[in-house]
């Protein structure tokens, strides 16, 4: 059975703030970050946005460009984030409720640092080929949050992908071609319980975390599919900063030409959960049929899910049925203060 | 249906009465309005009252308000019609003389609105909103307010400061009344200067957080002429009432007032009265566009022609229609179940001639418009000195 | 506040957007009613509202309600959807609220609208953005 996405939309925050406006509240050098980490400004949740309404919206653009599938009849939704609104309490219901979905639905909400996006595209669409369900939700949404002064303040950022599973025939925009996951524990990013910030293991979320989890999952993948990098016409990888998707992938043997489309990172900053599946969502706005995708998503403590697909001859009629995730990107955009991003981010101390 | 007569009118010094609770300015206006009319007793008590139990955590108003002055026993009844609670305990009581079922009715209205912050004065007058479907999404009372004199301004070229001169209008009228709340100098361009609350409606635009009581004795008018002694005797001639959505979004037109205008249409007919009758009006001023707007549905002013009318003095003492004497909403005060019968009470002593400073000439037909919410009830009523 | 069973109950016009249209008169009721307010009639068929319109007149709130302090200052706008039908909603990502007019395009988007508190329910629904 040929099972793929049918449905995919993106959801990107008005808001910006530009990374010398972060830099000069604390005299970091901004320039230095801007060459260090490929990072110009990232996108700012509003006070009235969170996971679960960007997983809405973006949810609502993929059944936009499914064709008319009843919502109804997505028998099950996964919401990937580790900014859940709630700690106590689903997400994905009111994700569910919000696009009728609900209540013949398995629906579960995912946490596995930046990676819990392509869980949940792994889940569905392992649901739908085991004939489980008819079609299936995955989304990646995430509000993150660096603390204060940290490195990840100028990066941490909001957006989020959704992608709709199925196997009708014509319904396929893109076909899962292989899907592959390489999975160790290492504890380069750790949020506790009750805690406010992340913390992380500073120059060892590089090597033995990213680009290690990284590159055995992308080579697992194309040694799997028999495939080559030449072969695809599209890589995207976890986008953290600008700099090391574009390392690891050069690593892997791609060209910039491959990496570009999908490399958001520099202007949005980094999603989280959304950020290799908000890349694929760039990557599908223009994608022509029969294109070779490969995703490689890498969350901290650490695994990497990666998938290829096939983009199908349908793919183009419904591209511009929706916002194009880099219109969004590049358009409409709100630069916020820090004052106004601090309060945004709930980083005031408010009256009781 | 008999004659009824205001007999008695008691009105207190309204602001912000830090030194007393509800009960205490509640007996002092009733005392004040007994004294008045000269009676010691009633048949019946009314008691407009917003939200007791937002402001100062009392339901079971009336009740206990009774035993305050001793009237334990006398059936008494508080009604509720948000701002316009005031209004409405005046027609009930009006219903109550009229039908034969009472002979002398205490009148009353009263809000503490001080025991409670900012934040929860305006939750607790939000409620007068449709609290799950605008006020939900943080709309206030001088937005919604704020969203009508928009469309006013659209479609009549209204300004702010036609609005702005309403304000400073009734500022001045305030200066003249020993009870206002407020003796402010206000000018239009002070009231422009002021803080945006919710565009483009500014701070002095809009009426204040005020603790206050107003009371009326009613009786029928045979037995008001035996207890005149001397005075002018003023008689209720017009009873109007009217309702409309309280959410904006159900509103036909947001630049009208439908339920002032049907309220009124009923006072007139009852009344056997027309605009150009009136000598001097009590309009519910809550924020200077309502001024306006209330005018032109009154009939004092065509559609479009209230904001000029305010600008060009029209409606000040000494105008064509003197409208607020006392100071209206903005300076005498907004506690807002007590607005309505303080209205009355005004015009009373106006056709009565005591009004001293603020006295219109040779009044002796007025009108009382006092207003729910954004206009999601109405009360109008007609006095006037009878012959 | 508002009770948690008040936020379920009332989550299909908040999140959906259902209301109900009368049959006899084709009003579009939001939320549905029992009667409706034209003409009086007691059937009504179910309908989603569109999530296009236009703003009919705006304010901008500057001294909030309690619990909208930190997204205040709050533009909030009637508008009136393809369909007819108006609702008062906020409005959301307006850069500046001065560009805010009658007559400008809007579109529904799904969002936070405010929580019980910290600790308490959120509570969700649609506010118009610039379309």
């Amino acid at each position: 059975m040929t099972v793929g996405i049918i449905g995919y939309g993106a959801f990107v925050p008005r808001r910006r703030i530009r990374l010398e406006e972060i830099a000069a509240v604390w005299g970091a050098d901004a320039d230095s970050y801007r060459r260090g980490l490929q990072l110009h400004e990232k996108s700012v949740p509003g006070k009235d946005e969170d996971t679960i309404t960007m997983s809405v919206e973006a949810a609502r653009r993929a059944f936009v460009r499914s064709g008319g599938v009843d919502p109804a009849e997505v028998g099950a939704v996964y919401v990937g984030s580790e900014s859940h609104p709630y700690a106590v309490k689903p997400s994905g219901t009111i994700v569910g409720e919000a696009l009728g979905i609900n209540p013949e639905v398995h629906i579960a909400d995912l946490e596995f640092a930046c990676k819990a996006g392509t869980e949940g595209m792994y889940l569905a669409q392992s649901l739908v080929k085991a004939g489980e369900v008819k079609y299936a939700l995955g989304i990646g949404a995430d509000t993150s949050q660096g603390a204060p002064g940290d490195a990840l303040e100028y990066s941490a950022a909001a957006g989020a992908a959704a992608f709709l599973f199925g196997a009708d025939e014509e319904r396929i925009l893109a076909e899962v071609v292989a899907t592959y996951s390489w999975t160790t524990d290492t504890p380069d990013f750790w949020r506790r319980a009750y805690m406010h910030y992340p913390r992380h293991g500073s120059r060892f979320t590089g090597e033995p975390a990213y680009f290690r989890h990284i590159t055995n999952s992308a080579r697992g993948i194309m040694e799997k599919a028999g495939l080559e990098p030449e072969d695809f016409a599209f890589a995207v990888f976890h986008q953290p900063n600008g700099k090391f998707p574009i390392r690891v992938g050069k690593r892997l043997g791609f060209t910039m030409e491959q990496l570009e489309t999908g490399w958001l990172s520099p202007w949005l900053g980094n999603t989280y959960s959304g950020a290799s599946p908000m890349g694929l969502t760039a990557i599908l706005d223009v994608a022509r049929p029969g294109d070779l995708i490969l995703l490689t998503s890498f969350g901290s403590g650490a695994g990497s899910d990666s998938f290829v697909f096939r983009v199908t001859e349908r793919l183009p009629k419904v591209q511009e049925l929706a916002p194009l995730t880099r219109v969004q990107l590049d358009n409409d955009k709100i630069h916020v203060s820090y004052g106004e991003y601090a309060k945004l981010r709930g980083k005031i101390r408010m009256a009781e | 249906m008999r004659d009824v007569a205001i007999i008695g009118v008691g009105m207190i010094p309204w602001g912000e009465l830090w030194e007393k609770p509800l009960r205490t300015i509640w007996a002092e206006a009733a005392v004040a309005a007994l004294e008045d009319a000269g009676v010691d007793t009633v048949d019946l008590i009314t008691v407009g009252c917003m939200s007791p139990g937002l402001f100062v955590g009392q339901e079971h108003l009336a009740s206990m308000v009774a035993d305050q002055i001793g009237m334990a026993g006398v059936p008494a009844a508080r009604v509720e019609s948000a701002c316009a609670s005031g209004g409405l305990a005046l027609r009930n009581g009006f219903a109550e003389v009229a039908s034969g079922l009472a002979d002398l009715v205490l009148v009353t209205g009263v809000e503490k609105m001080t025991d409670v912050d900012g934040a929860d004065a305006t939750f607790a007058l939000g409620t007068a909103a449709d609290q799950e479907y605008e006020g939900f999404h943080g709309i206030t009372f001088p937005g919604l307010y704020a969203m009508m004199a928009r469309v006013h301004m659209a479609r009549h070229g209204t300004t702010v400061r036609q609005m702005a001169a309403v304000a400073a209008k009734n500022h001045a009228n305030g200066l003249l009344n020993p009870n206002a709340q407020y003796h402010l100098k206000v000018t239009v361009d002070d009231v422009l200067a002021s803080t945006m609350v919710a565009d483009p409606l500014h701070l002095l635009d809009c009426s204040p957080i005020t603790d206050g009581a107003a009371a009326l004795v009613l009786a029928p008018v045979d037995r008001a002429r035996d207890l005149a002694g001397g005075r002018p005797v003023v008689k209720i001639t017009g009873s109007g009432m009217a309702t409309d959505s309280i959410a904006l979004a159900d509103r036909e037109d947001l630049g009208r007032l439908r339920a002032v205008q049907l309220a009124a249409e009923r006072a007139y007919a009852m009344a056997g009265r027309k605009p150009s009758d009136i000598h001097v009006a009590e309009v519910h001023d809550c924020f200077s566009i309502a001024e306006i707007m209330v005018t032109e549905e009154l009939g004092f002013f065509p559609p479009g022609e209230g904001g000029p009318a305010a600008e060009n003095g029209l409606t000040a003492l000494g105008g064509r229609i003197p409208v607020n004497p006392s100071g209206g909403l903005k300076s005498k005060g907004h506690p807002v179940g007590a607005t309505g019968v303080a209205q009355v009470a005004e015009i009373v002593t106006q056709l009565r001639g005591e009004a001293g400073q603020r006295q219109v000439q040779g009044a002796s037909i007025g009108l009382a418009q006092n207003m729910g919410g954004s206009g999601g009830s109405s009360i109008v009523h007609i006095l006037e000195v009878a012959s | 506040m508002i009770s948690p069973a008040r936020s379920w109950r009332e989550a299909p016009q908040r999140y959906r957007l259902e209301a109900a249209k009368c049959t006899g008169c084709g009003r579009v009721c939001y939320p549905p009613r029992v009667v409706c307010p034209s003409c009086r009639g007691r059937d009504f068929e179910h309908v989603v509202l569109p999530r296009e319109g236009n703003v009919v007149t705006h304010t901008v709130v500057r001294v909030p309600p309690q619990g909208f302090v930190e997204q205040s200052p709050l533009t909030i706008a009637l508008v009136q959807l393809k369909d007819g039908t108006r609702l008062m909603v906020q409005m959301a990502d307006v850069a500046d609220p001065e560009t805010v007019h009658a007559g400008m395009p809007v579109r529904l988007e799904f969002r936070r609208i405010n929580s019980d508190g910290e600790a308490g329910v959120i509570y969700y629904g649609h506010k118009a953005v610039p379309a």
